[in-house]
């Protein structure tokens, strides 16, 4: 089938960009997104263009380094689906796609659908762990985990940092990331007693690297591609709250 | 002169003790003092850079991808072995040792492979203070399952995504450390050499990967998780962006490679669809707990699955392994597979596929019991295939996996170079000539929580390494070394891509040195390999510049790596004339056409000593002793 792109070039990040429109005459429709762009790399390098810079890695949904907007959906139209295991039979013959980076002025663009996501890493260096020196845990037994906690734990850890959240956010809001996270560590018994100066530590970065707030619009949600739920916000929110009320001289427990 | 394990003697079950307490620990106030070299941040890396910096050593970090988080031991999904025996099954160190020999068809180091069983327990105790979401049972506790055709429940696992937890785990304490200035981060950063001085690992030559910029970084020591090499194929189930470079320009320096031929093919992946086709995705190998097997008895049958009815159906595995069935290890099932296909009798568009059929696992458990089960595999499958295996059977073939060689380490994970060593998937240590499953999880955190940090401190301790600067002679050779291969790339203006190339070797290479291997198969590759090297630095089109981000440049430099490494693995398949484990030689078989083991010529490890490029490398042996296990057939008639 035949498939016309717009993709965002963009030589580096002082640069201007630009939509450029490629056609792709013969694209198999078992190809995935990906093995698609690729065929357009390898026809660009054989025509002298430069291929265009896209991220990717593990190409199975997981490792979260692939992604871009489609149509001005973060990961395509597919939900719970990351771009690199989008594949072409969703598109209909003559279909025309823009391709755009993830938009954030937390996520700047490093080269044409490439961005710069490391303010992620430093929210979790700010605070999205639980402090255990190797060599002083005690036996995995010792510390009982409620199954349903562990399962719901499980669910918001399931986050793969790809950025696509904050993309369609029209704040440009990392809180779907940052709840998760807190969800993930805060219904474990061990997310305890951090609980409070994580979230504390976290949201403050997260203004340092200028994310927006929440407005409750939901559309991180939406195009999520591990289904995380908005109710890690809602969380995130009290525990906030708490961990204020702490700050002042509350007490653990108050 | 054989090669020195410094495997401490005696009992095996106290000779890690006795180990770590011979060796010299470093003053706390002065290991801030020493800095080292971390490259890779997978379970083995980053769970190493991590326990370093919390030792008080200065650590620098370094990653190819965009964050450290994305390293490709997140894709493992089936578990993690420990042997808790918290189901009073029967399982104990000692048995997780004695399977993990004996899977390894004795072709692994005893003391390596006992310590990792012992050290397994500790392993799952971190994780879970970590915060690692392992899947709980009502009560509270850990849940098991057993896996990958075990007979006990040791199998720890976060539903599908194992490998996802456990790195975030080590993630987030390397986070942590960076955080707190313990730890020197370089994300998008890629080591290009190492440099060598006076014979030890003093440091390595990086390229940024955004603006190109070529630095040098010394240190006290450096440490390689750099994962394996199965990329070698092209098409695995590695990410797109695993490479060799770092274990083999390490290798170019002086370090030993130790058997390169044994790579790991896993039976359950999705079959290749079309030449597009840019990385073949896994099944977890759970699903032959349920799914049967089989390929038409007719060649080139082109009916309908559900048309061919059961007496022109040749379940193979079923018919020639009767008591393990479809849940042989993974090497007889891959072979098998292949030889069916070899039969005229592999299925789908490509003939190159078999069955594993559903159908009666439905029928008698019902839907929703398989849904229960399989359910995310089942999406993952309809959502790459369109196909829905509910209905009509899955298709499925083997797929490069694992590698269980690498550089050589001695019993402290350290290289023949001093003050180089080598971690997880990247060193050759504990898996023999076949990996079992949930076992490379293990390793990587064995070796990067426990072990590496114990050894290295001797070390340290024990070694006065000269004050050097960017301005030594060894450095600046490294560097010009990197901007001369970057130079050629970029210069040799050719006519074809670098993935053209690379599928090229990939498939020569599974054509030749893949599933099974022949002498004359193996001696035409090493014909082909050179010249087809050659062709590619004289005809390679790489666009752009060294001063940017550049993918291609970056893919070219790793496809040149693994044109050389192709050519020691072709060499090390064809010296070792017997079959054992991944590593089946054709002329090595059984009558009945299994593997046939020479331990009398080959128990022994085959570490290579890098020549030149285009000459023979040298062989140096490190042979293997076996006091506890004793080398068997392995049967699973």
């Amino acid at each position: 089938m035949r498939i016309v792109l717009h993709i965002w070039r963009q030589a580096n990040a002082a640069a201007a960009g630009r939509m450029v429109r490629y056609e792709l005459p013969n694209v198999n429709t078992h190809m995935s997104f990906l093995e698609m762009l690729d065929i357009l790399n390898e026809d660009l390098i054989g025509r002298g263009e430069d291929p265009v810079a896209f991220d990717h890695d593990c190409r199975e949904g997981i490792c979260g380094m692939c992604g871009c907007m489609v149509n001005g959906v973060a990961h395509g139209p597919l939900p719970g689906t990351t771009l690199c295991q989008l594949h072409m039979r969703h598109f209909k013959d003559g279909d025309e796609l823009y391709l755009e980076p993830w938009r954030a002025r937390a996520f700047p663009v490093v080269k044409d659908l490439v961005v710069d996501r490391s303010a992620f890493d430093r929210l979790i260096a700010a605070g999205g762990f639980i402090s255990v020196a190797t060599g002083s845990a005690p036996d995995g037994n010792a510390i009982l985990v409620p199954k349903e906690n562990a399962d719901r734990s499980m669910d918001a850890a399931a986050c793969i940092g790809c950025g696509a959240c904050v993309a369609m956010c029209p704040n440009a809001s990392a809180s779907l990331f940052m709840g998760a996270k807190l969800a993930h560590l805060g219904l474990l018994p061990q997310g305890q007693p951090e609980r409070d100066r994580r979230v504390m530590a976290m949201e403050a970065q997260a203004n340092r690297e200028l994310f927006g707030s929440c407005t409750n619009i939901g559309e991180c949600e939406a195009v999520c591609p591990k289904d995380i739920k908005l109710e890690v916000i809602a969380r995130m929110n009290r525990d906030f709250l708490h961990a204020n009320w702490i700050g002042r001289g509350g007490l653990k427990g108050d | 002169m054989p090669l020195d394990s410094k495997s401490p003697g005696g009992p095996i079950e106290t000779r890690w003790d006795r180990h770590r307490f011979s060796l010299k620990l470093v003053n706390p106030a002065n290991k801030r003092k020493h800095t080292i070299i971390v490259v890779g941040t997978g379970l083995a890396g980053g769970s190493a850079a991590a326990t370093l910096a919390e030792l008080g050593y200065q650590v620098k970090c370094f990653c190819f991808q965009d964050s450290p988080r994305r390293a490709h031991s997140i894709a493992a999904q089936g578990g993690i072995n420990a042997a808790k025996n918290y189901h009073n099954d029967g399982d104990s160190v000692y048995r997780l040792f004695y399977d993990t020999v004996k899977g390894g068809d004795f072709r692994s180091r005893e003391s390596n492979v006992y310590r990792l069983a012992q050290i397994s327990l500790n392993i799952i105790d971190q994780c879970v203070a970590q915060g690692v979401p392992f899947a709980r049972e009502y009560s509270g506790y850990l849940d098991n399952r057993s896996f990958g055709g075990a007979q006990v429940s040791r199998t720890f696992y976060a539903r599908g995504q194992t490998g996802q937890q456990l790195l975030l785990g080590a993630y987030q304490a390397l986070e942590r450390q960076i955080g707190a200035g313990a730890v020197e981060m370089y994300p998008r950063t890629e080591m290009l050499d190492l440099i060598v001085v006076d014979g030890r690992a003093r440091g390595i030559v990086t390229r940024n990967l955004l603006t190109g910029k070529v630095e040098s970084h010394l240190a006290d020591a450096v440490v390689l998780g750099t994962g394996g090499y199965g990329n070698v194929y092209y098409l695995s189930t590695n990410a797109k962006g695993s490479n060799a470079t770092a274990i083999w320009r390490a290798h170019k320096r002086g370090a030993l490679f130790a058997n390169p031929c044994f790579t790991q093919i896993h039976p359950t992946c999705i079959p290749v669809s079309g030449d597009y086709q840019s990385k073949l995705t896994l099944m977890s190998e759970s699903l032959r707990n349920d799914g049967r097997v089989w390929v038409p008895k007719k060649k080139g049958d082109a009916r309908k699955p559900g048309e061919i009815p059961k007496e022109d159906r040749d379940y193979y595995l079923e018919r020639r392994y009767p008591s393990f069935g479809n849940l042989v290890p993974r090497d007889v099932a891959s072979r098998n597979a292949k030889m069916v296909c070899d039969e005229g009798r592999g299925v789908g568009e490509t003939g190159l596929a078999v069955y594993l059929d559903f159908h009666d696992a439905i029928q008698r458990l019902g839907k929703p019991v398989i849904v229960e089960r399989y359910g995310n595999l089942f999406d993952m499958y309809e959502r790459i295939t369109g196909e829905d295996p509910y209905q009509a059977p899955m298709r499925i073939f083997p797929a490069i996996h694992y590698t269980m060689g690498g550089l050589w380490v001695d019993y402290n994970l350290m290289s023949n170079l001093p003050g180089l060593y080598v971690i997880g998937e990247a060193n050759f240590s504990d898996h023999g000539a076949n990996r079992l499953g949930a076992s490379a999880l293990m390793q990587g955190l064995a070796d990067g929580y426990f072990v590496l940090p114990n050894t290295i401190n001797d070390y340290i301790a024990s070694t006065k390494v000269e004050k050097m600067d960017a301005g030594h002679p060894a450095v600046k050779e490294a560097e010009q070394q990197v901007n001369c291969v970057t130079r050629r790339l970029l210069e040799a203006k050719g006519t074809r891509t670098v993935d053209s190339y690379h599928r090229e070797l990939g498939k020569l290479m599974w054509e030749y040195c893949g599933m099974s291997r022949t002498a004359t198969g193996l001696k035409h590759a090493l014909e082909e390999i050179p010249a087809m090297r050659e062709q590619f630095w004289r005809d390679v089109k790489v666009l752009g510049t060294g001063e940017e981000l550049n993918q291609s440049l970056e893919k070219a430099g790793r496809v040149a790596d693994f044109f050389e490494l192709a050519e020691l693995m072709c060499l090390d398949a064809l010296e070792r004339n017997e079959s054992c484990g991944g590593h089946f030689r054709e002329e090595y078989q059984t009558p009945d056409g299994e593997a046939a083991r020479n331990d009398d010529r080959f128990s022994y490890v085959a570490a290579w000593e890098f020549r030149g490029v285009g000459n023979p490398p040298g062989l140096q042996q490190e042979p293997l002793a076996f006091e506890y296990v004793h080398p068997a057939q392995r049967s699973y008639k």
